[in-house]
């Protein structure tokens, strides 16, 4: 049941950024000059003669000095359209309809933390794929074959933990060409995060392969003559999916955060496509924290999905596992344990 | 006899007497600087963190009022001139002591002069006191008198003199004649080895933290009361790391002066300006331009091919004459700078009053004209409304800004969005300062760039290094052995003409000229030129912003606080 509410919540999350072209009232780099750092908009459903609306609507807005406070303008009222110019809600121009405020070259903060989140949701999503595919790898044949193998592959997964990766990356950008593509920055970015991670997966699927190695079913099948191949493709990697599942929900958020933090500091993708981290490092001046806090918007968009990710890692954690590597034991049922069918 | 002759000698009081009413000596004055010291030796200073601390040591002989622009005498009381201009001897002021209590006199001067040309000692200052690659002569002429020899006419030499700081004989001599000058008088020098002519004297640095000044009692300063200057005892510069550090401790009340305050800072600050009692000031007319420039010069070999082929179009006129018409600049005042900025139409900035060529429209933002500019060039758009060069090479480039400078990051982000409408596509790349300073003066690797400059003076001539082909600062081609061009070649030639001409009206027709030049063949677009936002406490008499550095502590001998409590501190 908690596990069904998790996904579907996660899955909502996830619609709605995958979706965001249709959701968010605007586009990401739509700049609306005249409304730099305007606050969120009060929707209302009431006019000023006190009359309930069924159509909510928004005030035209007025800014009495460059920098000064907006005001509401009265006589101007924008009802909120649905379905319209290709999307899910917004106002007819000249009215602007800032859910979550502007930013300062009056760019809608609720369409660019949409927007944002593919970016951030897509280098999580596919750099904790490459982190594990490559930990996967590494693991099981660390894990398989022991000996040299093994010592050189966690050796040089200690390496790779020492190394301070942060401010190796904060030199890279300089070396980098110049002409670099949003597209070719996400995924150089999804690159250094993925391969960055392999480590810790790895170790775990070394884990579970060393002890599922020395399982009677894995030694009975090797007895018969199976290939090495044979037996982690059919014995052993089956083994690795629930470690692999759990991790995944941890590496994601994980990956997510790395995401933001590397385009905070300025390392991935570039105006004006937004990703949270760098809608972030907008936010980092005073004055923004100081008078303009819904530019901090893309940081509690993180907390949903997060906190979906980590309850469902704990979710997962709690089940008990298939690779358990308990010996097994007479149940009073007369039933065997999964996966040691002896003889 | 003796006594007749001690008692005129008591009498000779070469003291400068300061204009303006009188103040009241007393108390402390913090100022919040964003980079601390890396040396206490001005000889060899070049960041704005040293100089900011030394230049309240230290006095020169002629120095540049900052309100009006012009030359007064400071430790020369007066000076003599050849009919050609070459030869100046100026008249020292006599009985002036440093703040250790040593006397002054010309063989402090002469070995200043020598120390700062001396090659051995590489001092960044050096280029100052050169005149077209030739060294300016010092010679001295009895204990009060020394001679400068200029190289060859120069329009202004009494503006040379500015900001070359004396340094005292009887402690560096001894370090400069062993070679060991530019390692003299590092951060951590016990304050009494420390010895200048200015207002105030070192007398404590904890590194990290602060360093304090106190009050000179040798200074050379008078008011009208008869009273020496400074009027403050103590001077102390925190060190605050960060603009928005520096805006959060004046707000708090812990420094009492701030000085190039960002814009939307500024408007932070405004919003509590009663309750914490401090006043801010928009000084409007700053020399500080910002400005678009393109790699325009030859590359080295080895540098990425696209580079060398985007240059095709940056090298065409029309191509950046169509940029500076798409630009919206008053979306640049406005957003960026909320207002508080003057759009350019040319190089110089309006408040540079004496030198700008008012003939010169101010610019108007036309994507019409843009479009009209390009597509008599030979550019075309295809159907998705890319543009495309002559060669069919897609209009594609890169603009370089350091991310220490929130402004000049935001302008690239509208300039990318106002060029998108012509059709071409624009990727900003943030670079750390240095990085980008490599990259534009060195590797060349690098297609469009966007920086800002702050001219040291009014007069043209310390700018000459910009316009200069040959000059270091000549960014979009830097350091050319001949002009690559011909209008570089005319800009040379102006130049070269008003560096050595006395007379104003002839140099400004040509420095007009110069002007008209750049506007037309635009390897810089420039942008805009911002107000210099500065603040301080309301008891604090005497601050008026200047629009050249030092901007705040320029009168930092004439300030003072009124009634009171005189701004001390637990």
């Amino acid at each position: 049941m908690k596990l069904s509410l998790t996904l579907a919540f996660l899955a909502v999350l996830h619609a709605l950024v995958v979706l965001a072209a249709w959701v968010a009232p605007y586009h990401y780099a739509e700049q609306h000059r005249d409304y730099p750092f305007a606050p969120p908009a009060r929707v209302h459903f009431t006019d000023a003669a006190h009359r309930f609306l069924l159509r909510p609507f928004v005030y035209g807005l007025t800014q009495d000095s460059p920098g000064g406070d907006y005001r509401e303008d009265r006589s101007r009222l924008y009802p909120i359209d649905f379905f319209v110019r290709g999307r899910l809600f917004g106002v007819g121009a000249p009215g602007v309809l800032f859910l979550w405020g502007s930013d300062g070259y009056g760019r809608d903060v609720f369409s660019r933390v949409l927007y944002g989140g593919q970016v951030s949701l897509l280098t999580g999503l596919v750099a904790a794929f490459l982190s594990l595919s490559l930990g996967l790898l590494c693991g099981t044949l660390a894990g398989f074959h022991g000996g040299w193998v093994d010592g050189l592959l966690m050796r040089g997964g200690e390496l790779f933990l020492a190394l301070p990766w942060l401010y190796l990356l904060l030199g890279v950008r300089a070396f980098l060409p110049l002409h670099i593509s949003p597209a070719q920055a996400f995924f150089l970015l999804v690159a250094i995060i993925g391969t960055v991670g392999w480590v810790r997966p790895a170790r775990m699927v070394r884990g579970v392969v060393l002890s599922a190695r020395e399982r009677g079913f894995v030694l009975a099948a090797r007895g018969f003559g199976a290939s090495p191949g044979y037996l982690m493709r059919r014995h052993i990697l089956p083994l690795t999916w629930s470690v692999l599942l759990t991790q995944a929900t941890v590496l994601i958020p994980r990956y997510i955060l790395a995401e933001v933090t590397l385009s905070f500091l300025g390392l991935g993708v570039g105006e004006p496509v937004p990703s949270w981290g760098n809608m972030l490092a907008e936010a980092r001046q005073y004055h923004t924290l100081m008078a303009h806090a819904w530019m901090l918007a893309p940081g509690l968009a993180t907390i949903p999905l997060l906190l979906g990710y980590l309850t469902l890692a704990d979710i997962l954690l709690e089940r008990p596992s298939s690779a358990d590597p308990a010996p097994p034991i007479e149940r009073p049922s007369g039933a065997l344990p999964l996966g040691s069918r002896e003889g | 006899m003796l006594a007749v002759v001690w008692t005129l000698h008591a009498v000779v009081d070469d003291r400068l007497l300061v204009p303006g009413p009188p103040g009241r000596p007393g108390g402390r004055l913090v100022s919040a600087q964003r980079t601390e010291p890396k040396t206490l030796n001005w000889a060899v200073a070049a960041d704005s963190g040293s100089r900011e601390v030394l230049e309240r040591l230290m006095a020169d002989l002629i120095h540049i009022n900052r309100q009006s622009l012009s030359t007064e005498p400071a430790l020369a009381k007066s000076w003599k001139v050849s009919p050609n201009g070459l030869h100046w001897e100026l008249e020292l002021r006599q009985g002036i002591r440093f703040s250790d209590g040593r006397p002054f006199d010309a063989d402090d001067v002469v070995f200043t002069f020598q120390a700062i040309l001396d090659e051995q000692v590489h001092s960044p200052q050096r280029a100052l006191l050169m005149l077209e690659g030739k060294p300016i002569g010092v010679r001295k002429l009895d204990t009060y008198r020394v001679a400068f020899d200029l190289p060859q006419p120069y329009s202004v030499p009494d503006r040379l003199f500015d900001g070359i700081f004396i340094l005292p004989r009887h402690k560096l001599e001894a370090a400069w004649t062993q070679g060991k000058l530019a390692g003299a008088w590092p951060v951590s020098t016990p304050p009494p080895e420390i010895a200048g002519l200015g207002p105030f004297r070192l007398k404590e640095y904890v590194a990290g933290q602060r360093i304090t000044l106190e009050r000179n009692p040798y200074y050379w300063k008078v008011d009208r009361a008869g009273t020496q200057l400074p009027y403050l005892a103590e001077l102390v510069f925190v060190f605050a790391g960060s603009e928005d550090n520096q805006v959060l401790r004046f707000q708090a009340g812990e420094s009492d002066i701030v000085s190039r305050v960002g814009a939307r800072n500024f408007a932070a600050l405004e919003k509590d300006r009663e309750r914490r009692g401090y006043e801010l000031f928009s000084a409007g007319g700053s020399l500080e331009y910002s400005f678009l420039f393109f790699n325009l010069g030859d590359l080295p070999a080895g540098i990425v091919p696209q580079i060398a082929a985007h240059q095709a179009f940056l090298r065409r006129k029309s191509f950046r004459q169509a940029v500076s018409a798409a630009i919206d600049r008053d979306a640049i005042v406005r957003l960026i700078y909320l207002g508080r900025a003057v759009p350019l139409g040319g190089p110089v900035p309006p408040g540079n009053r004496a030198w700008i060529n008012a003939t010169l429209s101010a610019p108007t933002r036309s994507v019409e004209r843009a479009r009209q500019l390009l597509a008599a060039d030979g550019f075309k758009w295809n159907r998705q409304g890319s543009l495309a060069d002559p060669d069919g090479r897609p209009v594609a480039f890169s603009i370089l800004t350091s991310n220490n400078n929130p402004e000049r990051s935001q302008m690239a982000t509208l300039i990318q969005d106002d060029l998108k409408q012509i059709g071409m596509r624009v990727d900003v790349v943030q670079l750390e300062f240095r990085s980008l300073l490599e990259r534009v003066q060195r590797s060349r690797e690098y297609e469009a760039c966007l920086l800002s400059l702050a001219s040291p003076d009014a007069d043209p001539n310390p700018d000459m290094a910009v316009w200069l082909s040959s000059g270091g600062n000549h960014l979009w081609n830097p350091e050319q052995k001949t002009p690559a061009t011909p209008w570089e070649a005319e800009i040379d030639r102006l130049m070269r003409s008003q560096m050595v001409s006395r007379s104003y009206a002839e140099r400004k027709r040509l420095f007009d000229r110069v002007q008209a030049i750049v506007v037309e063949y635009q390897p810089l677009v420039p942008l805009v030129s911002p107000n210099l936002l500065a603040g301080a406490k309301k008891t604090l008499a005497n601050f008026h912003p200047a629009l050249i550095e030092p901007y705040t502590l320029w009168n930092v001998d004439q300030l003072y606080w009124r009634g009171g409590a005189p701004g001390a501190r637990p």
